[in-house]
C-alpha cells in the first residue's frame, strides 16, 4: 500500500480501545434496561440444547438432541416410570404375550387424540408399525432407522429377516404384534423415543416417509422438518434456524396432566461453558449434562444440579487384529490389573462414578456380581506378561479429541493416567489420537487400534442392548473373529436373547457375563460415569432420568 | 484498461475453479467424514461401508467431484450431513450469511466511529496524551487474541455484570418477525423496537471483540494517513490562501486521509471472516462461522465445501476491486 | 485467522543502496525509541527464558507430581504452595516449570513458522517480481488461492498428510499462511525496483538479470522483510493459541505450549482463572514485544 505509517509517541498507559468498549457497552445495557425485553414471559421454560436436532421425526433419528425434543412431543406404547429405566404402560394400558413369546396383545388407552385431531386407536398403532416395517430405499438406511435395524432387524422386503411380523387390529382399543422369534428386548424397546406413535393423518399429509439420499446426504420431507404430530403434553410450534430455537406450546388436549408450562424453548448453545454462562447469566433456565468440573460451582451458586444414576460404561477396547500378543488371554489380563482403576475413578471422574465390574451397570437385568475381579496389582500384570512372553509388550493406543461424551468426560486426561499406568508395567504405548469424527471412529470400527476408549450409554434396560450390541458380531472393532471363543460368544449372545422365559434369560446372561470377565476379556471395562442435569432454582417438578428421559410436562417456574 | 479488467476477471474465474478442485480434493482425503457424524458411536465396519456406498463417498473424488459440479449446475449446492441435516447448503448459508454480515458491519462501525476521530485527533495532536495512548492500545489491541478478548468481555460485562446477553443473536422466546434475516434491521421495518433492540444488545459484546484488530489498524492508517497529508505542500498552501482550518481539515486532509483508510477496510474482510469464526464460538452466534466450526466437528463436507468457498469468492472479490481501483491511479501495475 | 499485520505491509524502500552512515543514524535514533526499547527488553527476557528454561524449572512438567490434590468431581487444582509457587494445572503438573518450558516450545512454533512462511514467500515473491509478466499473472493467482483458504482449514487438511496432528502440523498450519504474505511484500517491493535508477543503470550496463536479482533487487526488498518478519513472529503465537483454542492444536501435552495450556484451561476459567491467565498474559507480552519491535523497526529503519 502506498503510504507510511509512523509512530512516534511517549508511551502512555491508558487503552482507548478499552475506555470506548466500556462505554459502548453501557450505553447498549441502558437500553435494554428499558425494554426489559431479556425476560421470556410467565410459563416459559428455556432449555440450553447443544446442538441442532437432526429433525423432528423421531423414528428417523439416533441423537439425544432430537430425542429430548420428540419426548415432549411423543409417546410411545410403554414409557419408562418417571426417574427409572423400568418400563410403564403409556398408550398402551396393558399387554400380554402368547407361551411362545411370539403374539402381544397390547389393550389401548381410550379417549386420546394426536395434536391434529387424529383418533389413536388400533389404527393408529398398526398404521405406524406397517410405516416402520414398510421403510423402502434411504428409510432403510441405519442412519436414519436406527433402532429399527438394530432391535427389528429387516424390512417387509425380506432382504434381511426381521423380527416383526404383522400388526392387527381387533376393535378399535386392541392391537397385536405379531413377532417372527421370541425376544427378551420386546416390548421394552417400544419405549424407546424411535417408536413413539405418530398421527397416521399428518404423516400422510406431509409425505413422512419421503426421505431420500441425495447427493451426499440425505434430504428430509416436510413433515420430518416442521409438523411432528403425537399424542404427546407438547406440540411443535416452531424451529427457528436464524435463532437458534425450537418453541414447544402445551397440548391442551392432552389426555394425561396437562403441561404446566405455557411454552417451552430449546435454545441451541453449542459450546459447553458457553451454556454454563448463558445459565449463570439467566438466559437460559437449564442445561443437559454441565462438565463435571463445574458441578460444585454450580451448587455453590444455588442451582439445583441433579445427578442421574449411571447408565453407561466406559471401557478400555482391546483389536485382536493387529497386535497377535494381544491373542493371548494373559496379556488382555495383565492389562486389566495394570490400569487403576479406583485412582482414575477419583481423580479424573466425576462424583457418584464408579469402577465398573462388568460391562453394564448393577440395575441392568443378568448382572452377575461374582465375577473375576481385577483389582491394581502391577506385580501381577507383569508377572502375566512374562508368563505370555510379552515382557516387551508394544501397542497403539487410540484416544479420541474434539469430543466429550457422558461416559468420557474428558477424553485427553483418562488417556494420560491410563498410559501412565500401562507404561507402570513395562509396556511401551504408542499414542494416537484422532479428532471423533475425524478419523477416530472410522479407524477404531474398522479395527486399526490396539487399545482404544470407547463406551455406551443404555437405551432402555436390557443386557443386549449393551453386550449384544458390543459383542454381537465377530468381524467388529475388538476382532473376535481372531479369538478360538468368539462364535462361542456370539452364539450364547442370541441365545440368551431368544429365551422367552425372564428368570432363565437372567441366569443366561450372568453365565455370559461371568465368562466375559474370567476367560474372554475382549475388553476391560472401567467406569461408569453419572451425568448430571442442571436447572435453576426456581424451576420445580423435572425428574432427572437415567435414560437422559426427562419430560418437561410436571414442570413449573416460579417467577 | 477496459482489457486489463477482463483479463483480471478471466484469473478471477479460474483463481475460484482452480480453488474448488482443490478444496473438493483437499476436504474429501480428511480422515473420517459424515459417515462418522451419521452413525456415531453405534456404527460398525459394514454400516460405514454401507453408507458411504449409498452416499457415493467410495467413489474416486473426481467422479464426486463432477457428480457436485454437474448437481451444482441445477442450483443444488448439497443438502447439509451435521450443521442442520436434511437442509439445503444454500438454505443454510442464506440464514447465517444475514447474521455474520450483521455482525461484522458492526464491528465495522465500532472500528471507523473510534479509530478515524481517534486516528485523526492523535495525528493533529502528535506526541499528545491522546496520541500516545491510541498508539499503545493499538499495538495491545493486535497483541490480544481475539477469542481471548472475547472471553474477558463476556465474563465481564455478561456473566459478571449481567448487563449484556452471554450468547445468541435475540433472546429465546420473543417471537419477533422475520423479514431480512437482519435481526435489528427486521425489529426495525416490523415496527418490533424490542426485538430491535435486544437484538441490538446481543451484537454489542461479540461486534467489540471482532473490532479489536480493525479499529488497531484503521487507527493506525488513519493516523498516519492525516500526518502525511498535514505535511503536503496544498495543505501548507490553503493555509497560506488563508482558509480556515475547519474548511481545511474537511475538504483537504480528512478527504485525501480517507482513501487508503477505505481501501483497508475492504483489505480486513479476511481477517474479519476468520475472527468472526472465533468470536461466534465464544458467543455461540448463529453465523456462517458458527456454521464452519461445527462443520469442521461433523465433518459436513457439504456445508465446509460452500462455505470455504463463498469466503475465498468474497475475499478474492474485495481483492479484485482493489487491484483495479490501483491499476486506476498507477498504470504501470497493469501487469 | 489474524492476519491484520499482513494488510499493511511497509511500503517499499526508497532505490539506491542504503549507505552505512544511514544505517548507523537509524541505529542511534532506534536506542531511543521507547517502542523500541520496550520491546527489545520483553524479547531479550523472553529469549533469555526460553534458553535457559530447563536450568529454571523446578520440576519436571510433565510429572504429575501433585495428582494427589487433583480431583475433577470437586473441581480442586492445586493451590500455590512452597516448592510450587503457581501450583499445579489440571492434571497435577507444576504451572511455574509448564510455563517456563512453555516459553520454548512457543519460541519455536514462532520461529519455525515465520522461517518456514518466509521462505516460501521469498521463492514465491522474488519469482513473480523479477520475472513479472505471466509467471507474475500465474503466481499471484496461486497467491491468491491460499490468501483465500481460512487458515484453520490449513491446519486440519496438514494434519491429514501426517499421521495425527502435532505441533509441526501446526507450525505448518501457521506458517503457510504466511506465505503469501510474504510473497505479495516481495512482489511489491520487487515490481517497483524494476524501473527504479540503479536496476535500470544495471541493465544498461548489462548485468545479467539473475545477478540483478539477486545483488540488487533482493538486498532493497529486505528491509521491509525483515519488518514483516518481527510482526508475524507476534502473528504466529497469536494464531498457534486461536488453533488450540478452536482444538486444532497439538493433542499431546506432555510437552507444555502456552497456546495449548490456554486451550485446555478454558474449561475451569471461572474456577481457575489463574490456569489462562498466565499463559494468555505471557503470550499478549510477548506478541506485544514483537509488535513493538516491528513497529520500531517500520517506523525508524
Amino acid at each position: 500500500m502506498p503510504f507510511m505509517i509512523r509512530f512516534r509517541s511517549r508511551l502512555t498507559a491508558l487503552a482507548v480501545a478499552g475506555a470506548v468498549a466500556l462505554s459502548l457497552a453501557a450505553c447498549a445495557q441502558s437500553q435494554r434496561g428499558q425494554e426489559g425485553s431479556g425476560a421470556p414471559a410467565a410459563g416459559t421454560l428455556t432449555f440450553g440444547a447443544a446442538g441442532a436436532p437432526d429433525l423432528f421425526d423421531p423414528f428417523y433419528a439416533s441423537d439425544g438432541e432430537t430425542f429430548r425434543v420428540s419426548r415432549q412431543i411423543f409417546e410411545g406404547l410403554a414409557g419408562f416410570k418417571p426417574g427409572t429405566a423400568d418400563l410403564q404402560p403409556e398408550l398402551a394400558t396393558g399387554w400380554s404375550s402368547s407361551a411362545d413369546g411370539r403374539a402381544w396383545t397390547f389393550r389401548l388407552r381410550p379417549g386420546v387424540k394426536f395434536q391434529d385431531g387424529t383418533e389413536f386407536n388400533a389404527e393408529a398403532v398398526c398404521a405406524n408399525f406397517d410405516r416402520w416395517y414398510h421403510q423402502t430405499g434411504a428409510g432403510q438406511n441405519l442412519a436414519l432407522s436406527y433402532y429399527w435395524n438394530e432391535n427389528f432387524g429387516g424390512f417387509a422386503d425380506r432382504a434381511r429377516p426381521s423380527l416383526f411380523d404383522s400388526c392387527t387390529t381387533q376393535g378399535p382399543s386392541t392391537a397385536i404384534v405379531r413377532l417372527t422369534r421370541a425376544t427378551g428386548k420386546f416390548p421394552a424397546l417400544l419405549a424407546l423415543p424411535s417408536f413413539a406413535m405418530q398421527s397416521p393423518t399428518a404423516m400422510r399429509r406431509y409425505q413422512a416417509n419421503d426421505v431420500t439420499a441425495q447427493g451426499d446426504s440425505f434430504a428430509y420431507p416436510p413433515y420430518a422438518r416442521a409438523h411432528p404430530t403425537g399424542t404427546g403434553p407438547f406440540t411443535f410450534a416452531g424451529y427457528d434456524q436464524a435463532n437458534g430455537t425450537i418453541t414447544l406450546r402445551r397440548f391442551d388436549g392432552y389426555w394425561g396432566d396437562k403441561a404446566k408450562l405455557d411454552r417451552l424453548i430449546f435454545r441451541i448453545i453449542p459450546d459447553e461453558k458457553a451454556r454454563l454462562q448463558a445459565l449463570q447469566a439467566g438466559d437460559i433456565d437449564g442445561y443437559d449434562l454441565p462438565n463435571p468440573a463445574d458441578w460444585q460451582t454450580l451448587r455453590d451458586a444455588g442451582f439445583t444440579l441433579q445427578i442421574r444414576d449411571p447408565f453407561n460404561v466406559l471401557y478400555l477396547g482391546i483389536t485382536q487384529k493387529n497386535n497377535p500378543a494381544l491373542r493371548d488371554l494373559r496379556v488382555r489380563q495383565a492389562l486389566a490389573y495394570a490400569i487403576d482403576r479406583q485412582a482414575l475413578v477419583s481423580a479424573a471422574l466425576p462424583d457418584g462414578a464408579e469402577v465398573a465390574r462388568e460391562f453394564y451397570p448393577d440395575t441392568v437385568d443378568g448382572w452377575a456380581g461374582d465375577v473375576q475381579q481385577y483389582p491394581h496389582n502391577p506385580a501381577k500384570a507383569r508377572e502375566l506378561l512374562a508368563a505370555a512372553g510379552a515382557a516387551n509388550l508394544t501397542v497403539s493406543f487410540y484416544w479420541p479429541t474434539e469430543v466429550s461424551r457422558p461416559y468420557l468426560p474428558d477424553p485427553r486426561s483418562i488417556f494420560g493416567t491410563l498410559k501412565a499406568d500401562l507404561e507402570a508395567v513395562g509396556i511401551t504405548v504408542k499414542p494416537v489420537s484422532k479428532p471423533w469424527n475425524g478419523g477416530y471412529l472410522d479407524d477404531v470400527d474398522n479395527a486399526r487400534a490396539d487399545l482404544f476408549l470407547l463406551g455406551w450409554t443404555g437405551d432402555y434396560n436390557s443386557p443386549d442392548n449393551f453386550i449384544g450390541t458390543f459383542f454381537g458380531s465377530l468381524r467388529n472393532r475388538f476382532w473376535l473373529a481372531a479369538a478360538p471363543w468368539g462364535p462361542e460368544l456370539v452364539a450364547a449372545l442370541q441365545a440368551a436373547d431368544a429365551e422367552p422365559d425372564r428368570a432363565t434369560r437372567i441366569r443366561m446372561y450372568q453365565e455370559i457375563n461371568r465368562k466375559l470377565l474370567a476367560q474372554y476379556l475382549p475388553a476391560v471395562p472401567i467406569s461408569h460415569s453419572p451425568p448430571a442435569i442442571v436447572m435453576r432454582q426456581e424451576v420445580h417438578g423435572l425428574v432427572a432420568s437415567p435414560l437422559t428421559a426427562e419430560e418437561f410436562a410436571p414442570v413449573s417456574v416460579a417467577r | 484498461m477496459l482489457r486489463y479488467a477482463v483479463r483480471r476477471v478471466g484469473q478471477l474465474l479460474l483463481v475460484v475453479a482452480a480453488l474448488s478442485v482443490l478444496l473438493f480434493a483437499w476436504l474429501r482425503s480428511l480422515p473420517g467424514g459424515p459417515v462418522s457424524a451419521l452413525l456415531g458411536d453405534r456404527a460398525t465396519a459394514e454400516s460405514r461401508a454401507a453408507l458411504a456406498a449409498t452416499l457415493g463417498l467410495d467413489q474416486p473424488i473426481p467422479v464426486q467431484y463432477l457428480r457436485f459440479l454437474h448437481r451444482a449446475a441445477s442450483g443444488d449446492l448439497g443438502i447439509s450431513t451435521g450443521v442442520q441435516r436434511g437442509e439445503p447448503v444454500l438454505s443454510i448459508l442464506l440464514q447465517r450469511l444475514p447474521a455474520t454480515i450483521e455482525l461484522t458491519l458492526a464491528a465495522i462501525l465500532l472500528a471507523v466511529a473510534a479509530g478515524i476521530p481517534l486516528g485523526y485527533l492523535a495525528a493533529r495532536h502528535r506526541g499528545g496524551w491522546l496520541d500516545s495512548a491510541g498508539v499503545v492500545g493499538s499495538l495491545v489491541g493486535v497483541a490480544v487474541p481475539v477469542f481471548f478478548l472475547a472471553f474477558l468481555l463476556k465474563f465481564v460485562f455478561a456473566v459478571q455484570l449481567g448487563w449484556l446477553p452471554t450468547s445468541g443473536r435475540q433472546s429465546a422466546g420473543l417471537d419477533a418477525t422475520r423479514v431480512t434475516g437482519f435481526f435489528v434491521l427486521d425489529g426495525l421495518l416490523t415496527r418490533e423496537w424490542d426485538a430491535a433492540w435486544d437484538a441490538a444488545a446481543h451484537l454489542v459484546l461479540p461486534a467489540l471483540a471482532l473490532a479489536s484488530i480493525p479499529f488497531a489498524v484503521i487507527f493506525r492508517i488513519t493516523r498516519g494517513a492525516v500526518l502525511d497529508v498535514l505535511g503536503e505542500d496544498y495543505v501548507r498552501t490553503a493555509y497560506a490562501k488563508g482558509l480556515t482550518a475547519g474548511v481545511i481539515r474537511r475538504r483537504h486532509v480528512l478527504r485525501n486521509a480517507l482513501l487508503p483508510v477505505v481501501t483497508t477496510i475492504g483489505l480486513q474482510t479476511g481477517a474479519l471472516l476468520s475472527g468472526a469464526v472465533l468470536t461466534e464460538r465464544v458467543f455461540a452466534y448463529q453465523g456462517v462461522g458458527q456454521a464452519l466450526a461445527i462443520g469442521f466437528t461433523l465433518r459436513d463436507y457439504a456445508v465446509l465445501q460452500v462455505v470455504i468457498l463463498a469466503a475465498a469468492m468474497t475475499y478474492v472479490l474485495v481483492n479484485l476491486v482493489v487491484d483495479l481501483s490501483y491499476a486506476l491511479i498507477d498504470p504501470r501495475l497493469r501487469t | 485467522m489474524t492476519d491484520v499485520l499482513a494488510v499493511d505491509p511497509v511500503p517499499p524502500v526508497a532505490a539506491g543502496d542504503t549507505p552505512p552512515s544511514r544505517a548507523t543514524s537509524a541505529w542511534r535514533r532506534l536506542r531511543r525509541d521507547p517502542l523500541f526499547l520496550a520491546g527489545a527488553t520483553i524479547i531479550l527476557c523472553f529469549l533469555v527464558v526460553a534458553v535457559l528454561a530447563p536450568w529454571l524449572a523446578p520440576h519436571d512438567p510433565a510429572a504429575r507430581l501433585l495428582e494427589s490434590q487433583v480431583s475433577r468431581a470437586r473441581n480442586e487444582i492445586p493451590p500455590p504452595q512452597p516448592g510450587f509457587p503457581l501450583g499445579g494445572d489440571a492434571d497435577g503438573r507444576d504451572l511455574l516449570s509448564r510455563m517456563l518450558l512453555g516459553s520454548r516450545q512457543t519460541l519455536l512454533v514462532a520461529v519455525l513458522a515465520t522461517v518456514i512462511g518466509l521462505g516460501g514467500g521469498l521463492v514465491l515473491g522474488t519469482l513473480a517480481g523479477a520475472l513479472a509478466g505471466w509467471v507474475d499473472a500465474v503466481l499471484m493467482r496461486m497467491v491468491d488461492v491460499m490468501l483465500a483458504i481460512p487458515s484453520l482449514l490449513l491446519a486440519v487438511s496438514i494434519g491429514v498428510l501426517f499421521v495425527q496432528q502435532s505441533r509441526f502440523t501446526v507450525i505448518l498450519a501457521v506458517a503457510i499462511v504466511q506465505i503469501p504474505v510474504f510473497a505479495r511484500l516481495l512482489r511489491g517491493s520487487m515490481l517497483a525496483q524494476r524501473v527504479a535508477d540503479h536496476v535500470l543503470a544495471a541493465r544498461a550496463l548489462g548485468v545479467k538479470p539473475a545477478a540483478i536479482v539477486l545483488r540488487h533487487m533482493l538486498p532493497n526488498s529486505l528491509g521491509p522483510v525483515i519488518v514483516q518478519t518481527t510482526l508475524v513472529l507476534a502473528v504466529a503465537i497469536i494464531e498457534a493459541a486461536a488453533l488450540s483454542f478452536l482444538g486444532l492444536g497439538a493433542p499431546d501435552d506432555s510437552v507444555p505450549e502456552w497456546g495449548q495450556m490456554l486451550g485446555t484451561a478454558q474449561d475451569v476459567i471461572d474456577s481457575h482463572p489463574q490456569l489462562a491467565f498466565w499463559p494468555a498474559g505471557a503470550i499478549i507480552t510477548v506478541a506485544l514485544g514483537f509488535t513493538l519491535l516491528g513497529e520500531a523497526l517500520r517506523a525508524r529503519a
